[in-house]
């Protein structure tokens, strides 16, 4: 039994009729890094030690006779920019290449409450912008933007905790073949995550099935007292909400979506479609006329955001810093040899944006045009539950800066929609992502359309 | 007429009174070791999000209807970028758009004017942290630290219209202001202690012109006397620099106490702040009710208390003045008021005795020992002559030090008037004994002789006789 290649819920079966431990489990998962990670390099940071102890704990109150979670003695592993005390947290930059937060991230928290066993941190972008630049030397890890999906497909980790600002979620659950959800933004406390675009930025779960993810969500949602944007809405058990039934249910079809991605990926979407007609779901074409702006207004908040969150990178009391003769010097050379070349061109843009003379002409611009997408989604939703389009990038590899179906993952970030990508299968060779968008807070229309899916394509050749 | 107006504005930062900071749980105690009032939060860690302290959006609520302002009940929180290692975030959280209150206006008394003041704003922010120079001064020291325990502080920038014109409206502008939020509970406003913080935009130009000057701001003023006086001066100096026929630079200015002068201290570019709406604090969304229940909890406020004293209570505008102008003053008043009737007495004592010991050892009141009641005994052991005015006086400064009754402090020290009229016989007799030239000049009709003899009587008991007796005894002695 390959224990690394199994679905949590499984694990959690397994440990809960006292048939594995979590230290073999654990153990599995620390073997399988061992023998990928040179190839996949999906980890920046493993705790083996660490984990095992933590293992051994969970077994430990197992053998006590403790009723214990169902994420109890579950190998996880976190994307590097969600703060682990005592774990370095890096962004993957040379910025941050010592800095051990002193506290844990509110989901790390809640998920550490559950006995889930942290393997270590993944691999990212520098700060979710783009790739480190590779001369910056030993200290700096070689960035790899999907991290996350990479450790899930190759079962490095059972689960992993994410995070969305632009897609980037769930277009490497897509290119991974795994399951991702940006949920709605407010569902998840963002205490910790190191803010990229804070009106943009959610945290989600990257799993390799439904089950899985309403066990992560139970454990990650909710309210939290720290983080003023995290809403005091009602959670529900999510695994109530894994019903294989999507008879009724309203589907739509956004057509300038499909206008926007390669046409082999607007087929996926449209025989993924029939397939939904077949189990019951109403699917039907409607029109989102803003579209085609959400990802230049997309591009120009998230920059001017960065701009500003990227600012407390000084060299003044953490991470990386290049003394100098003065203080200005100090914090220029700091920030000039910190960042990789894509963070910087993204802090200048953003502070371009912002400048009196482009503020209204760029900045408030973009403010605008993010409404006018809101009001597009607000319009569908009121003839449909759910929407169906590709993931952006829907064909695996494509570069994403220069692809324009990232337009079909930004505009769920824009107006803070929850937003599934689901495996659609190989397409060409490649794997190919499904995503579903739902309702401000309506995580369970997601769950119940996504396992119906799983449920009913378990034929399909998983990569 | 003078041939220049001074055009002055004052922009003053006013810490709330909250216990804890205005986006995390830190406390706000002052003079705590560097470094201890700190968290993830406040040092602007990567990942920390803040929620915000109601109770600083109360207090700042209250200073602007306390200021006939206009409360905005749809508010929202902004962010100013600037780089400074004392400024964790890299911005600041302030309002820029949209701030809490706006448009109201404080009616202050100058130069026995009487003028309204509008003000612009009052809008909340955070506090950067501070900076502590290795050997005071940061243009002689090797290093610098940085303290951090007021990053996050939270506070409210009250911002005048530029509507004043002297040094002296400035300085009751800030007197008026203080006594407001001292009343309305928004701050300690202790100036010493950084509570209450005042900058100001100064620029001249002839007078009847319409046309705004170039301005200084002026920073580092520790005081409202020296808010007035780097005022004067600032004007005085940008006056001469026009009539020499230059002109006057946009720049920052620094007041030095010692020399009594302004300097130049960084030339005023337009900073470009890239304000932008700050995403990771929820709006703030106030309801009318709210906001007349904040209305509800504004106490009565200076101007309406000195109304109140002069007319129940019968006190000259000056003395309602002086003891409205600090709430705690005037509860000290109003209490002493409730055990002794005589108004005006108790003001003589308050704006005499209490404010000089105050002002003579920099003392708050509420760090004297004297207490309403205290007062009022004494007053009534003065008005039955057991003790003189001039004892009283004494005693008084024994009750400030050490707040017992006076009662008690007039027996243990010895101090009663001496009432025996068998023992001021003697001393009387005595004292005719040893001084027979006044004696006669009196009786041959030098009225003012009488005042020598009763200066000896009233040496001779070191103090402790009634004057008036002693006067009417001698009188009465020298006649028969």
């Amino acid at each position: 039994m390959d224990l690394h290649t199994l679905p949590v819920y499984r694990l959690s079966e397994l440990m809960a009729r006292k048939e594995v431990s979590s230290e073999e489990i654990t153990r599995a998962h620390l073997e399988c890094i061992n023998r990928t990670e040179d190839r996949v390099k999906a980890m920046v940071t493993v705790t083996a030690e660490a984990a095992l102890d933590q293992a051994r704990a969970v077994d430990d109150r197992r053998a006590a006779g403790e009723e214990l979670s169902s994420l109890a003695g579950v190998p996880m592993a976190i994307i590097d920019n969600i703060c682990t005390m005592g774990v370095k947290t890096t962004c993957a930059s040379h910025m941050l290449y010592n800095f051990i937060p002193p506290y844990d991230a509110e989901v790390v928290s809640r998920l550490k409450d559950t006995g889930a066993i942290l393997m270590g941190k993944c691999n990212m972008d520098e700060f979710s912008i783009g790739p480190a630049d590779e001369e910056r030397g030993p200290q700096a890890p070689a960035s790899r933007s999907d991290g996350g999906a990479a450790a899930v497909a190759a079962g490095e980790a059972a689960f992993v905790l994410g995070a969305d600002t632009e897609g980037s979620l769930r277009q490497s659950a897509a290119r991974c073949g795994v399951i991702g959800l940006k949920p709605t933004y407010g569902r998840v406390s963002r205490y910790g995550l190191i803010s990229y675009a804070s009106s943009l930025d959610q945290i989600g779960p990257l799993v390799r099935d439904m089950q899985d993810l309403a066990l992560v969500l139970n454990a990650i949602c909710g309210h939290d007292a720290r983080d003023s944007t995290a809403a005091a809405v009602k959670v529900p058990d999510y695994r109530k909400c894994l019903i294989n039934d999507v008879r009724g249910l309203k589907v739509g079809l956004p057509l300038e979506y499909l206008a926007h991605v390669e046409p082999q990926s607007a087929a996926v979407v449209r025989q993924a479609a029939d397939r939904l007609a077949e189990l019951g779901a109403i699917c039907r074409e409607v029109s989102m006329p803003h579209t085609a702006y959400a990802l230049p207004a997309h591009y120009i908040i998230s920059a001017a955001e960065a701009s500003s969150n990227l600012a407390r990178y000084d060299g003044v009391r953490y991470g990386f810093r290049v003394d100098d003769e003065d203080v200005q010097g100090m914090f220029s050379k700091s920030r000039g040899r910190g960042f990789g070349r894509a963070v910087k061109t993204r802090i200048m843009l953003g502070t371009y944006v912002l400048s009196a003379a482009n503020y209204d002409d760029y900045y408030v611009k973009a403010l605008k045009t993010r409404t006018l997408v809101q009001q597009d989604f607000e319009r569908v939703f009121e003839k449909c539950d759910c929407l169906l389009a590709p993931t952006g990038s829907g064909i695996a590899c494509c570069d994403p800066a220069a692809d324009l179906s990232a337009t079909c993952d930004v505009a769920a970030n824009l107006a803070g929609l929850p937003s599934l990508s689901l495996p659609f299968g190989l397409v060409d060779g490649l794997p190919v992502g499904l995503q579903f968008m739902a309702r401000h807070f309506d995580e369970e229309v997601l769950l119940r359309v996504g396992y119906t899916w799983q449920e009913n394509t378990k034929h399909k050749n998983k990569p | 007429m003078d041939r220049y107006e001074a055009v002055i504005g004052l922009e003053v930062h006013v810490e709330l009174k909250t216990k804890t900071k205005l986006f995390c749980g830190c406390s706000t105690e002052f003079g705590q070791a560097p470094n201890t009032q700190v968290c993830p939060v406040c040092l602007g860690l990567p990942g920390s999000t803040g929620v915000l302290n109601k109770k600083a959006v109360e207090l700042a609520a209250r200073a602007g209807l306390a200021l006939n302002c206009q409360i905005n009940t749809d508010t929202w929180f902004d962010r100013k970028n600037y780089y400074y290692p004392d400024l964790p975030k890299g911005f600041q959280i302030t309002q820029v758009f949209q701030p809490i209150a706006v448009q109201g206006y404080l009616d202050i008394k100058a130069e026995d004017r009487d003028k309204r003041v509008n003000i612009n704003r009052v809008h909340i922010e955070e506090d950067p942290g501070k900076l502590v120079h290795a050997s005071g001064s940061i243009m002689t020291s090797r290093a610098s630290f940085v303290d951090y325990n007021r990053s996050g502080v939270p506070l409210v920038e009250i911002v005048s219209e530029p509507e004043l014109r002297s040094g002296a409206e400035a300085k009751a502008y800030l007197e008026k202001l203080k006594a407001i939020l001292e009343y309305t509970g928004v701050s300690d406003v202790k100036m010493e202690e950084g509570s209450l913080r005042c900058d100001a935009n100064i620029s001249v130009r002839p007078s009847g012109s319409a046309i705004l000057g170039a301005k200084a701001e002026i920073k580092n003023m520790n005081s409202f006397r020296a808010v007035q006086r780097a005022i004067e001066y600032e004007v005085e100096r940008q006056i001469e620099v026009l009539e020499e026929g230059d002109s006057v630079t946009q720049e920052t200015r620094t007041w030095d106490e010692s020399q009594g002068i302004t300097m130049a201290m960084r030339s005023k570019e337009d900073v470009d702040y890239r304000c932008f709406i700050e995403q990771e604090i929820a709006p703030v969304e106030l309801t009318a009710d709210w906001v007349e229940n904040m209305r509800a909890t504004i106490p009565e406020l200076p101007d309406a208390r000195r109304r109140r004293l002069v007319d129940e209570h019968g006190l000259p505008d000056y003395d309602a003045g002086v003891i409205t102008s600090s709430l705690s003053l005037a509860e000290f008043f109003e209490a002493t008021l409730e055990k002794y009737e005589d108004a005006k007495k108790i003001s003589n004592w308050i704006m005499g005795e209490l404010l000089r010991l105050l002002n003579a050892r920099g003392m708050e009141l509420g760090e004297s020992k004297v207490t309403p009641g205290g007062l009022a005994s004494l007053l009534q052991l003065i008005d039955k002559g057991t003790i003189s005015n001039k004892m009283g006086k004494k005693v008084f400064a024994v009750m400030f030090q050490e707040g017992r009754e006076p009662q008690q402090i007039v027996k243990e020290k010895g101090l009663s008037q001496i009432s025996d009229v068998d023992r001021l016989a003697e001393i009387i007799a005595e004292v005719i004994g040893k001084n027979p030239k006044p004696v006669a000049d009196f009786q041959s009709g030098k009225e003012q002789a009488i005042g020598f003899l009763v200066g000896q009587v009233m040496k001779a008991t070191k103090g402790q006789a009634n004057p008036g007796a002693v006067n009417s005894m001698l009188r009465e002695r020298l006649a028969k």
